[in-house]
């Protein structure tokens, strides 16, 4: 470790971990309950289980790149962090808050929440993703506000590198972009719109930005590739992701209420955010490539290219497949979108945490990389989660092609609850999948706890 | 991945080479597949409504049309003249010629704008119809482009009174200048296809 206050990162990791655990367990009593749908109702019922799922989803990325910020930025701008303390006290306020919410989400009924905080003072709640309570949203701005002070001050008082710009502009625009959390219009349309504004350019926007950003960073240290090639990289997919990413929104407009010109806006410039994708993939593979050292740290490297490929198919090549408006048309809001959802957000967002945490905590734990046997346990994870995630996406993809044909082509279209029970044979596999992922996951902590002889620190 | 190497006129001419930096021309690939694109939806969708898209058409103004045509291949000439002049290394030149170049941005910016609110003021918007939709949507985006590229030019013309370009480097002013003929290029196959092919 460079630099000293680098290691406020390290519970940031360990709560990201702690809450992805939680997601994979939500998601498997999810899954279940598409098949056995009265599975530990009325404890749990469904909605909340899928509020939880993805609430957790979310709060882990966040505390991993809020982990990856602070252990990137000193190191970048070769400093001390601004204030330690601030950021130890944020990590702590951001968990209490994220855990209480959880709370509230399994013990109270959602209305009763709502009116329990104030929601009849702004209204806020009750929106896929953004479900959050009142409180909770105004405690995410305040964690967000003093992360990003705590980080531009550090930036300010040292050196200001491409790669540590990139990742603040990232940050940045993630915090400005959830305040529309806050927006909510009392006409439908407008408030599906501006909806979008958080949710759509957040992860097709300023969350690639971050993501470039923390790719760039450890293929620097891991690649021993020249910084201003990396960076010349960095620019150019940055500078792609906004191009089709910004319209890009457009394809989130389709059937919504909007003006028709948004079918032509939403499908030219989203058939073109696959190209920032593709870009990142060859660059972590053409990096690796002309690699100039043998970093110890195997694992990390495998979870860059992982990143790189699974971004690209997730984000890139399923989002592409029902992109287009003639398309949308017939796959709106079925299980072909789970199925992009899932393996973009494990290819792109989940991975690159997994990356950072893989290269940072070793160092965060005095040692430039684990033992061998932990680095092949670790490994071995890699390979369970990624395959397990591919089935899950191949299954969803089948139930969403199946559940298509049979609610909305066929000549007798069956009704949406029907159509469900005849693809349950889809939903059962992509269950016994999520199994596998969990394994994998059980795997990947073990790799923490296995010792070995270790890598010395630099 | 840049080629920086001192080069004289002379070499320029013999040896082949990328002019610029290889980013930019990544990046002005992706901006012309956008555009291609673009272009294709509306052939595909020009070929179902033929009638009406020829019917709205004649509304265009393709005076104004060809009046901007001609301003951006001015521009691109002078450009063009700003970086042969860095190859000389005669730095007035330079530095005037991008300048020149960026007036005769301003001058389509102003051109486009008196044809929109002329268009806008009777009361045409993307949701009129097709033909419309295209041609608003085609004209502003390359509209943004033009900014975009002014914005380029602007900053090479402060790098350039600094001294900046030279026979020694070149690589920014030719990085720019390809975006900017780039902007050039793609109004060349929009004014046709737009405002006049029928």
């Amino acid at each position: 470790m460079q630099f000293k206050s680098q290691a406020v990162a390290k519970p940031y990791f360990i709560a990201a971990i702690g809450l992805f655990v939680g997601q994979i367990l939500f998601g498997l009593i999810l899954g279940l309950q598409y098949v056995l749908g009265d599975f530990l109702f009325p404890a749990i019922p469904f909605n909340v289980a899928r509020m939880v799922h993805t609430n957790l989803l979310i709060v882990w990325l966040l505390f991993g790149f809020m982990g990856g910020a602070y252990f990137m930025i000193p190191e970048e701008s070769e400093t001390e962090l601004f204030s330690p303390k601030l950021a130890l006290a944020m990590f702590w306020i951001f968990l209490v808050a994220g855990a209480l919410t959880i709370v509230g989400y399994l013990t109270v009924p959602y209305a009763t929440l709502a009116a329990m905080t104030g929601n009849n003072l702004i209204e806020t709640m009750g929106r896929e993703f953004l479900e959050q309570p009142l409180p909770t949203k105004l405690g995410i701005v305040v964690v967000a506000l003093a992360f990003l002070f705590n980080l531009t001050m550090t930036m300010l008082k040292g050196k200001k590198t491409a790669i540590a710009m990139v990742l603040m502009i990232g940050l940045w625009g993630l915090a400005v972009f959830f305040l529309f959390s806050f927006y909510n219009p009392v006409n439908v349309v407008l408030d599906k719109f501006f909806w979008w504004w958080t949710v759509h350019l957040w992860v097709e926007g300023v969350w690639e930005l971050i993501l470039g950003s923390f790719l760039a960073f450890v293929l620097i240290k891991t690649t021993g590739v020249d910084r201003e090639v990396i960076e010349k990289w960095l620019y150019v997919i940055v500078t792609l992701t906004l191009i089709s990413g910004i319209i890009g929104t457009g394809h989130h407009y389709f059937w919504i209420g909007t003006p028709e010109y948004w079918q032509w806006w939403g499908s030219i410039f989203s058939a073109l955010e696959p190209i920032p994708f593709f870009g990142m993939t060859v660059f972590a593979f053409n990096m690796v490539n002309r690699r100039r050292r043998e970093h110890p740290n195997k694992a990390a490297v495998l979870w860059a290219l992982g990143t790189g490929v699974m971004s690209f198919l997730g984000a890139g090549v399923w989002g592409f497949l029902h992109t287009l408006a003639p398309v949308n048309y017939y796959t709106h809001g079925t299980q072909i979108t789970a199925a992009h959802g899932h393996m973009a957000f494990y290819g792109a967002y989940a991975m690159v945490n997994l990356m950072m945490i893989s290269y940072a905590m070793p160092i965060l734990r005095g040692r430039a990389a684990n033992s061998n046997k932990s680095q092949v346990l670790e490994m071995w994870s890699f390979w369970l989660m990624t395959i397990a995630m591919v089935f899950i996406t191949l299954f969803l993809t089948a139930a969403g092609i199946l559940q298509v044909w049979l609610q909305r082509v066929s000549d007798t279209p069956l009704p949406f609850m029907v159509a469900q029970e005849k693809i349950q044979l889809f939903y059962w596999m992509r269950e016994w999948a999520g199994v596998a992922f969990l394994i994998g996951l059980i795997v990947y902590i073990t790799s923490f706890f296995v010792g070995g002889e270790e890598e010395k620190a630099k | 991945m840049s080629e920086s190497s001192p080069i004289t006129n002379q070499a320029a001419a013999s040896t082949k080479r990328l002019p610029g930096d290889l980013a930019i021309w990544f990046f002005i690939m992706a901006e012309m597949v956008a555009f291609a694109v673009f272009f294709s939806a509306y052939a595909f969708t020009r070929a179902g409504h033929v009638e009406m898209f020829n019917l709205y058409q004649q509304t265009l103004d393709r005076n104004l049309g060809a009046l901007n045509t001609v301003l951006l291949i001015t521009g691109s000439w002078f450009i063009v003249l700003a970086v042969q002049a860095a190859h000389r290394d005669d730095q007035k030149a330079i530095s005037r010629n991008i300048l020149l170049g960026f007036l005769c941005g301003g001058g389509f910016l102003a051109v486009k704008i008196i044809e929109y609110s002329a268009k806008f003021g009777a009361g045409i918007s993307m949701s009129t119809n097709t033909f419309y939709m295209f041609y608003i949507s085609l004209t502003f985006f390359h509209f943004m482009h033009v900014i975009l590229g002014m914005v380029i030019l602007a900053v090479l013309w402060f790098q350039s009174r600094k001294g900046v370009y030279g026979s020694h480097d070149a690589n920014g002013l030719e990085s720019g200048a390809a975006y900017w003929h780039m902007v050039d290029l793609l109004w060349i196959v929009l004014f046709p296809l737009v405002y006049v092919m029928r």
